[in-house]
């Protein structure tokens, strides 16, 4: 019996030469992430538990995302408490102030991620590197501080479900799209302690920031990781960033699957996750009239370059509806400096956004764009929960970049299409 | 291990962000955390809770962010144990590497009701309603290196007393 990418890459770093699904194996990190609401905990147990060196300085990426711009003396002071840290361990790798950016869109971006790896992060949207056919799955602060301490950590090697992409995606769908069909299908849990592994001849067509989200969203489905078996655009993606050798891992033509899933990409419709479950996901067409009073371009999910590029060519010469209030952050400061040298910025600003700095500040409520009592916002991130983006009695749509844009400009949620009727200015 | 205690019923995906809101994230104090745990769910819920109480769940409970303060602000506002008829994974790890006991039932939630008393007997694989002699609930066994790692207090203590190197 032959084994999937996930259990190839496990049984890798645990020095096996096969693993099963169900078996628990103690597995070597290639790279561990915390940020600066989950570092600050993993330190302190660090040191608690009387551990001096982290096993590798060069391993461990510390990125200061979730409430920075420090919005509290409290946010200043975890921030402080992985700068001592890194200064301390010698970590080159931590990021802060004008170098910092989401983390899940900067450690790809870098190149700190290559193919093959095994990634874990103190943050549950760290499965968004198996876009790049990496092993990567989200822990908590103890498990990260377990990694730090020994360089491994304990895994439950994942059954897989293949999920089989078929046609060619239409206008204005994206990899947000086939994500949001897939949670919409098989549920929250639909993929528990499951690994989702994306093949079929769409993949072709999906471009790096496609899989990115759509790796990012699998956690949403329950899933422990999500995984593209690397192609061309995964080549071409990784040579030209990282600086370890990838090791391009495919599944084994006789693997095990728990289950095989088919979606027909070229059928569907933009999608919109109504509040407050992901999978709670109708196609644009079908929404009704929702006004909306907030939204917000941005995120691990979609505040990459070409989620930018989409939403400012419906922009251009458009500008936001009266009372919606317009956010637009940037994913990274590579990001913001490219959608400044191509003219975004000023699409963006003419049509009455306001430019964040890199940051998961809204789309997780910390902070710079919070939701009142009654208001609802559509956005382009990964959650929509209750009280995700403030208030408890605020509402929170997700959608795609585009779907965003359409949004904003007519005040309510709109299919891209409609603005075919709506002359630039 | 026999845990009793009082219940406190939620239905099904109670969320991280339910659990805690992110609006707290940035302090990791116990006590702030526990002042705050369960209100987008049930504003009130904080300042009712006693210690030894039972968190009974539906399905997927604990889904969405990693955030370990989600643990913390249960175990700090004295919650013995959460049985559920789900976890999400991240946080079904997160409690164990805690040494926060949580069970998996997916039978308890429909038998029991608020305020009554459980006792969870986690070696015998059982939930006993003592106000309901009839209702014996089986509960899903705890696999073995889970259970090393609740009786060695978490993961931390796990490995530092060098039990699984």
């Amino acid at each position: 019996m032959g084994m999937t990418i996930t259990e190839k890459i496990l049984a890798a770093h645990a020095g096996l030469d096969r693993v099963e699904a169900g078996t628990i194996v103690n597995a070597r990190v290639d790279v561990a992430m915390g940020n600066d609401a989950t570092a600050p905990l993993a330190i302190a147990a660090f040191r608690e538990a009387g551990a001096r060196k982290v096993f590798d300085r060069r391993r461990l990426v510390l990125v200061c995302d979730h409430f920075t711009p420090n919005k509290d003396i409290q946010a200043a002071t975890n921030c402080k408490i992985m700068r001592d840290f890194a200064r301390e361990q010698q970590i080159p790798r931590f990021y802060e102030g004008g170098e910092a950016g989401i983390c899940h869109v900067l450690l790809p971006e870098a190149g700190l991620v290559v193919s093959g790896d095994l990634v874990v992060g103190a943050d549950s949207h760290t499965c968004t590197y198996g876009a790049l056919g990496a092993f990567a799955t989200g822990v908590g602060s103890t498990d990260l501080a377990a990694v730090m301490m020994t360089g491994e950590l304990w895994f439950r090697v994942p059954e897989t479900v293949k999920v089989v992409l078929r046609g060619r995606p239409g206008p204005w769908v994206s990899g947000k799209d086939v994500i949001l069909a897939l949670i919409g299908a098989i549920g929250v849990e639909g993929a528990n302690y499951r690994a989702l592994e994306f093949t079929g001849e769409a993949v072709a067509h999906l471009t790096m920031a496609d899989r990115f989200t759509v790796a990012n969203m699998v956690v949403e489905a329950g899933a422990k990781n999500g995984v593209f078996p690397p192609d061309e655009t995964t080549r071409e993606y990784v040579y030209a960033r990282g600086d370890r050798d990838p090791v391009f891992y495919e599944s084994d033509p006789d693997a095990s699957y728990a289950d095989v899933l088919e979606m027909d990409v070229s059928a569907l419709e933009p999608q919109v996750a109504f509040p407050h479950l992901p999978s709670n996901v109708r196609p644009v067409g079908r929404v009704g009239s929702i006004k909306i009073d907030q939204v917000y371009i941005g995120s691990c999910t979609n505040g990459r370059i070409e989620d930018l590029r989409t939403a400012a060519r419906l922009l251009r010469g458009r500008k936001a509806a009266p009372g919606v209030r317009l956010i637009v952050a940037p994913a990274t400061p590579e990001v913001y400096r490219t959608a400044l040298a191509e003219g975004l910025l000023e699409v963006f600003l003419d049509a009455g956004a306001v430019i964040s700095p890199p940051t998961c500040g809204p789309c997780l409520g910390g902070h710079m764009g919070i939701l009142a009592a009654g208001e609802k916002a559509l956005a382009t991130t990964n959650r929509n929960f209750v009280g995700r983006m403030g208030h408890p009695k605020s509402e929170v749509y997700l959608a795609n970049p585009a779907v965003a844009a359409a949004t904003a400009v007519l005040g309510r949620i709109a299919h891209p299409d409609e603005l075919k009727g709506v002359h630039r200015l | 291990m026999i845990i009793k205690g009082r219940v406190w019923k939620f239905g099904d995906n109670i969320n991280t962000d339910l659990i805690i809101p992110a609006r707290y994230l940035s302090s990791t104090d116990p006590g702030f955390l526990a002042a705050h745990v369960m209100e987008d769910a049930d504003p009130t819920f904080a300042s009712r809770v006693a210690p030894g109480d039972i968190i009974v769940g539906g399905k997927d409970f604990g889904s969405g962010s990693s955030r370990e303060h989600a643990p913390i602000a249960l175990r700090a506002a004295g919650i013995a144990c959460v049985v559920a008829k789900g976890f999400a994974r991240i946080f079904y790890r997160n409690a164990f590497n805690m040494g926060l006991p949580i069970f998996v039932s997916p039978d308890l939630f429909d038998l029991v009701e608020e305020g009554d008393v459980i006792e969870v007997d986690a070696a015998a694989g059982r939930i006993l309603i003592p106000s309901k002699p009839a209702a014996e609930v089986a509960v899903a066994p705890i696999p073995p290196f889970m259970r090393d790692l609740l009786a060695a207090g978490g993961l931390i203590p796990y490995l530092t007393k060098g039990v699984g190197r």
